[in-house]
C-alpha cells in the first residue's frame, strides 16, 4: 500500500510550466528523494502537496483521501508537514516555542480553558513543553530551548526546523533541501538524522540538488528536469541511467 | 576617477539635506503665519530648520547611535522576582492614586486607564498577530454607541449596556475582518482605516438614531447593585478593576495555544499554515478578541462622558491608539501599558505648550522610528516571554 499518491501532476505559473504531468508514489516507512537541477520544479510540487501552490492539473491522494486542492493547514492535520529550503523559522519565538507552536492541532483548549487555566488545559501545556523538549532532544538542541530562534547559528535552525515540522507528528515529512549552505561534517549530521526520522517510523520525502548526498540513503529515487520526471527508481538505477547523467552533466559528457 | 566620485557624494548629498530641510521648514513656518504673526513664524522656521538639519544629520550615524543604545529589555532589567514586585508596587500606587491626587488628576488616570484597554485591545491584533489596524477607532465608537443607545433607548442600565455592548461589538469586529483579511498587508491598513471613517460618517449622519453631530446625552452614571458611582474616585476603582481584569485575561490568552498561534501567524504566515495553524480563523479571532476590548473602553469611556458624539472617534484617535502601541513595543503587554500612560500623560503635561505638544509628540515618534523601531520597551523578543 502507498503512503502517498501523486497522478499527472502539472502546475503553470502563467506561461511557465514549473512541472508537467509528474507521478509517482511514495511507500511508507521509506526515505524517497526527489533531486533534479535549480529551478526543476522540486519545490513546486512540495507546494503543491502542501497545497501552498494550487496544481492546474492532476490528483494527490494521501493515505486513501484525495488532498489535492485541500488548505495547507487541513492537510497538515492529515499528517503532512515539511520543512523549507529558504529556513522559515519564527524568529521572535524561542526555539522551544517554534516547537509547540506546531503541536497545535493536536491540542483542544479553547479561550475559556486558557483564561480559567482548567486541570485540562496545564495538562495540556505540560504535555506540550515535555514533547517540545523531546524534539529538541532528538535533534540535538536542547541546550538552545530559551534562545531566540532568530539568533540560532545556521545548521541548527535547520534542525530547528525539522524539529519543528517533526513536532507536527506528521506521517510523512518533506524535507526542502535540509542541507542547503552547509559543509560535508553538517551534511552527515542531517542525513544521520534523516535517516534516525525514518527509523522513528516516518516516512521522508527529502529534495536535494546534489544527488551524491542522497545516493546512500534513499531508498527510492525521483529525477526532476524542467518540470518534467525524467527517471525513477532505486539509487543504483539512478546512477546509471544515461538520461540522468545528461540532464547533470550535459550531452557532451 | 572612481576616487573622485565618492568624493563628490556626500558633499552633494548633505547640500540636499540642508536645501531639503529649508525647504520643509519654510513651507511649515508659511502654514504657521495665520495662527502666530510674522515674528513668531520667522522663530518657528528657524527652529524647525535647526531641528530638521540636526535629525537629517543623526540618520548618518544611525548605526552608531541605535548601537549605543542600551537595549532595554524589561525582562533584563529587572529579573522576574524584581519584576513581579515592581508590578505589585504599581498596582498598589495606582490603587492610591484618588487619596492624595486632586480631581484633575483622577480624571487624567481614568482616561489612561480607558487608553491602557484600548491599546491592549489594539495590541493583540498588531503586535500580538501582525496585522496593522488603522481603524481601531471604529471598534470603540461601535461599543461606545452601542452602550449609548442601549441605555438610553432600551433603558438598559451599566451592567447590561456594557455586556450587550461587548457582544455587539465583538460580533462587529468578527465581520469586519472576514471581508478584510483576505487583503495583506497595507491594503488591510488602507481598508480598515477605511472602515474607521465609515462608522464615523455613519454614526455622523444617521441623524434619526444616533442624533448625528450632537452626540447622545442624558446617560447615567453606572451604579453598582443601586450604589450609583457618583465619585470621580469610585469611577477610577472602577476602571481600575477593568483595566486589570483586561490585562489579567489578555496574558492568559497570550501563553496559551492561541497567543502561539497569533504569533507564529505574524512571524510567518505560510509557515504556521503548514504546521496545521488555520491562519484566517485566528486572525477572525484576534480582530473580534481586540474590538471586545475596544468596547469595554467604550463603554467606560460613555458612562463617564455621559455623552457621546462622533468627534471622540476620528483617524486621529485610531493613530493615537497604533502610537501608544508602537511607542511601548509591539506584543509587549507591559510595554503597551506604559506606552499608553505616556501618550496619555505627556500631552496633559505639555497642556502649557498647547501648540507645540503635537509637534513634540511627532518629532519624537519619528526619532522613535529611526532609532528604536522596536519600541521603548519592546526588546527585541516579542516572545511569548513579553
Ligand atoms: N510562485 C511562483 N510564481 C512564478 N513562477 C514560479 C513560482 N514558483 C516557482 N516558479 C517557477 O517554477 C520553476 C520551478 O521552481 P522551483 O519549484 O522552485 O524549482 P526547484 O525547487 O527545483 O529549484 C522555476 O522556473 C520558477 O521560476
Ligand atoms: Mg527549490
Amino acid at each position: 500500500m502507498y503512503l502517498l499518491e501523486v497522478r499527472g501532476l502539472s502546475k503553470y505559473f502563467g506561461g511557465i510550466k514549473a512541472i508537467e504531468e509528474v507521478s509517482f508514489k511514495v511507500r511508507g516507512g521509506v526515505i524517497m528523494s526527489i533531486i533534479g537541477p535549480n529551478g526543476a520544479g522540486k519545490t513546486t510540487i512540495f507546494n503543491c502537496l502542501t497545497g501552498l501552490a494550487k496544481p492546474t492539473k492532476g490528483s494527490i491522494h494521501f493515505s486513501g483521501a484525495e488532498i489535492t486542492r485541500l488548505e495547507p493547514h487541513k492537510i497538515a492535520r492529515l499528517g503532512i508537514s515539511r520543512t523549507f529550503q529558504n529556513i522559515r523559522l519564527f524568529r521572535e519565538m524561542t526555539v522551544l516555542e517554534n516547537v509547540m507552536v506546531s503541536q497545535h492541532s493536536k491540542a483542544k483548549s479553547g479561550l475559556l480553558g486558557s483564561i480559567l487555566r482548567s486541570k485540562k488545559f496545564s495538562d495540556e501545556e505540560r504535555a506540550i513543553r515535555e514533547k517540545a523538549n523531546e524534539y529538541l532532544g532528538f535533534v540535538g538542541l536542547s541546550e538552545y530551548a530559551d534562545m531566540l530562534s532568530g539568533s540560532l547559528p545556521y545548521g541548527a535552525q535547520r534542525k530547528l526546523e525539522i524539529a519543528r515540522a517533526l513536532a507536527a507528528d506528521p506521517a510523512i515529512i518533506l524535507l526542502d533541501e535540509p542541507t542547503a549552505g552547509m559543509n560535508l561534517q553538517e551534511t552527515a549530521a542531517i542525513m544521520q538524522l534523516i535517516e534516525n526520522l525514518r527509523k522513528l517510523g516516518k516516512t521522508v520525502m527529502l529534495i536535494e540538488h546534489d544527488m551524491r548526498v542522497v545516493m546512500g540513503i534513499s531508498g527510492w529515487i525521483a529525477v526532476i528536469n524542467h518540470g518534467v520526471k525524467i527517471a525513477e527508481g532505486s539509487p543504483d538505477d539512478i546512477r546509471k541511467n544515461p538520461q540522468v547523467i545528461e540532464a547533470y552533466l550535459g550531452k557532451d559528457y | 576617477m572612481a576616487t573622485s566620485v565618492s568624493q563628490k557624494r556626500p558633499a552633494r548629498t548633505s547640500e540636499g539635506v540642508l536645501l531639503k530641510s529649508l525647504v520643509a521648514a519654510l513651507w511649515l513656518s508659511f502654514l504657521f503665519l495665520p495662527l502666530k504673526g510674522l515674528s513668531a513664524a520667522v522663530v518657528f522656521f528657524f527652529a524647525v530648520a535647526l531641528v530638521l538639519v540636526f535629525s537629517r544629520s543623526l540618520v548618518k550615524y544611525h548605526k552608531t547611535i541605535t548601537g549605543m543604545l542600551p537595549s532595554v529589555r524589561l525582562s533584563g532589567l529587572f529579573p522576574r522576582e524584581r519584576m513581579r514586585i515592581l508590578i505589585f508596587l504599581s498596582f498598589l500606587f495606582a490603587a492610591a492614586v484618588p487619596l492624595f491626587a486632586g480631581d484633575y488628576y483622577i480624571d487624567v488616570a481614568i482616561l489612561a486607564g480607558i487608553y491602557i484597554i484600548l491599546a491592549l485591545g489594539l495590541n493583540v491584533i498588531i503586535g500580538f498577530t501582525g496585522l496593522l489596524n488603522l481603524g481601531f477607532a471604529a471598534f470603540y465608537a461601535i461599543g461606545a454607541y452601542a452602550y449609548a443607545l442601549l441605555h438610553t433607548k432600551m433603558g438598559f442600565g451599566f451592567w447590561t449596556a456594557m455586556p450587550a455592548s461587548l457582544v455587539l461589538t465583538t460580533l462587529a469586529g468578527f465581520l469586519l475582518a472576514v471581508p478584510a483579511l483576505r487583503l495583506r498587508g497595507d491594503y488591510l491598513a488602507i481598508v480598515t482605516l477605511g472602515f474607521g471613517e465609515i462608522t464615523r460618517l455613519i454614526l455622523n449622519n444617521w441623524d434619526s438614531l444616533t442624533q448625528g453631530p450632537n452626540g447622545i446625552s442624558g446617560i447615567a452614571r453606572p451604579e453598582i447593585i443601586s450604589f450609583p458611582l457618583n465619585t470621580l474616585a469610585s469611577y477610577y476603582y472602577l476602571v481600575l478593576c477593568c483595566v486589570i481584569f483586561s490585562i489579567f485575561i489578555i496574558r492568559r490568552v497570550h501563553a496559551s495555544r492561541i497567543g502561539r498561534a497569533w504569533i507564529a501567524i505574524r512571524e510567518d504566515e505560510i509557515a504556521s499554515s503548514v504546521l496545521g495553524i488555520h491562519a484566517t480563523a485566528y486572525k477572525l479571532y484576534a480582530f473580534a478578541f481586540g474590538a471586545f476590548w475596544a468596547s469595554l473602553a467604550g463603554s467606560l469611556f460613555t458612562a463617564k462622558m455621559q455623552f457621546v458624539s462622533p468627534e471622540s472617534f476620528t483617524f486621529m484617535e485610531s493613530v493615537l491608539i497604533v502610537c501608544m502601541v508602537i511607542l511601548g513595543g509591539l506584543g509587549s503587554i507591559t510595554g503597551v501599558v506604559i506606552g499608553a500612560l505616556i501618550l496619555v500623560i505627556l500631552p496633559e503635561m505639555l497642556r502649557e505648550v498647547q501648540l507645540y505638544r503635537m509637534l513634540a509628540l511627532g518629532a519624537g515618534l519619528v526619532l522613535l522610528m529611526i532609532f528604536r523601531p522596536q519600541g521603548l520597551f519592546g526588546g527585541k523578543g516579542v516572545s511569548l516571554r513579553g
